[in-house]
């Protein structure tokens, strides 16, 4: 019978090995922070894997709840803050300095290769034996809480020391007061009396004309248009119903009533006429005509 | 298996997290490279715990962790507010203390 000579850590060594290397490489290379966010992720998780593999099932736990799911969240936390698209330029600003970066770490690397490969040759390597009995997060619990207690200890101090710097650094003092509602009335007061604002709310758009779309100016009393009724950025992107056109009918009817002689014909003036879809005022019409079908879709989709 | 694999590993870790901090002038990635490097350091720790046979070296790469939420938090909230005031997370803006 072949005895199997590859075991379960070697596996998970061999396979994962690459993989967080390959990560780490994606990491310092990429050149969105999220993406390298996500190198780091991958990083992280297999050396939790390695954790597991080398009998600190703690670490294993402590690794992938603190620094994948706590830590690295951070990081995408602030990156959305501080803005995903801010890509690093690639362009070298101290000319060769990413040439003898690269030498650097690798001399660096080879060292410590180096020197730990000699401390494994010389030295010999000593079997697992626990110093008190139980599992691993006994082992940890008796060390931390016994020999290490004091250091243990300390680590509440520097975390409460961090929070406290987090707070400090992200506060941002209030440059004016609160804007309360009495205050918004007092502003809203004192600009009418110096330019006329109205303080009231505006008009809704649709009100008094023949359409109740939002693409449709409000007609006021007197026949003219109100611009402010429609969205500005409506208005930019040309969606607007001509207002002097839905005025027109109640100038028509005005003019009537005063015994003039309107201008134009009452049915094409009004738009309900087959001259009025005729080759006079087409693309106007089929512009109305569009927004009739919008303000129908939308009744409809009401209806649902 | 021998434990000389996991500390290789580590050591390339480290020079490639070396590497991204000295090369990288994004500060959010440079830090991430200081995390990376603290991983490192962190599997070596452990490694050696095992060759040693003793949980010292579990403990330590937990304080390790301890203090390296710490230097996130920390670290991130000199970000932002460098953010905040500078409009930009790029270390070479900050240069309030050149010369």
């Amino acid at each position: 019978m072949i005895v199997p000579l590859v075991t379960g850590t070697a596996v998970a060594f061999w396979l994962l090995a690459p993989i967080i290397v390959l990560a780490a490489i994606g990491m310092v290379m990429a050149r969105k922070p999220v993406h390298s966010a996500l190198g780091l992720a991958t990083v992280m998780v297999g050396l939790a894997v390695q954790y597991a593999a080398q009998q600190a099932p703690f670490l294993f736990a402590v690794q992938i709840i603190v620094y994948t799911g706590a830590a690295l969240m951070l990081f995408l936390f602030v990156l959305m803050l501080v803005g995903v698209d801010s890509t690093d330029s690639l362009v070298e600003t101290l000319r060769g300095q990413r040439l003898a970066a690269g030498l650097a770490a690798f001399g660096l690397g080879a060292l410590l290769v180096g020197v730990m490969g000699n401390a494994i040759v010389e030295g010999q390597v000593v079997g697992y034996t626990p110093e008190v009995e139980g599992n691993n997060v006994q082992q940890i619990a008796y060390a931390v809480f016994g020999r290490w207690i004091f250091i243990f200890e300390t680590t509440a101090a520097l975390l409460i020391t961090a929070a406290l710097a987090a707070m400090v650094l992200a506060h941002r003092e209030r440059i004016g007061g609160r804007l309360t509602q009495r205050r918004r009335a007092l502003l809203r007061m004192r600009k009418y009396a110096e330019d006329g604002t109205h303080p009231g709310s505006g008009a809704t758009p649709g009100v008094y004309a023949r359409h109740n779309a939002v693409d449709t100016p409000a007609l006021l009393p007197d026949g003219s248009a109100a611009e402010s009724s429609v969205s500005t950025s409506l208005a930019a992107r040309g969606d607007v119903v001509d207002a002097h056109r839905l005025a027109a009918a109640t100038k028509w009817a005005l003019d009537e009533i005063d015994g003039e002689e309107p201008v134009g014909d009452e049915r094409q003036v009004l738009g309900t006429g087959p001259t009025a879809r005729g080759e006079v005022d087409t693309a106007p019409r089929a512009e109305v005509g569009a927004g009739d079908e919008r303000s129908e879709a939308t009744a409809e989709e009401d209806a649902k | 298996m021998n434990p000389e694999n996991y500390l290789v590993l580590a050591a390339i870790l480290f020079a490639i997290g070396t590497v991204g901090f000295m090369v990288r002038r994004n500060a959010l990635i440079a830090f991430m490279s200081v995390e990376l490097m603290l991983n490192a350091t962190n599997l070596a720790l452990v490694t050696f715990s095992r060759i040693n046979g003793n949980i010292d070296g579990q403990i330590a790469s937990f304080f390790v962790m301890i203090v390296a939420a710490a230097e996130i938090v920390v670290g991130l909230a000199i970000i932002v507010s460098i953010f905040r005031t500078r409009r930009s997370a790029s270390v070479d803006d900050a240069n309030l203390l050149k010369f």
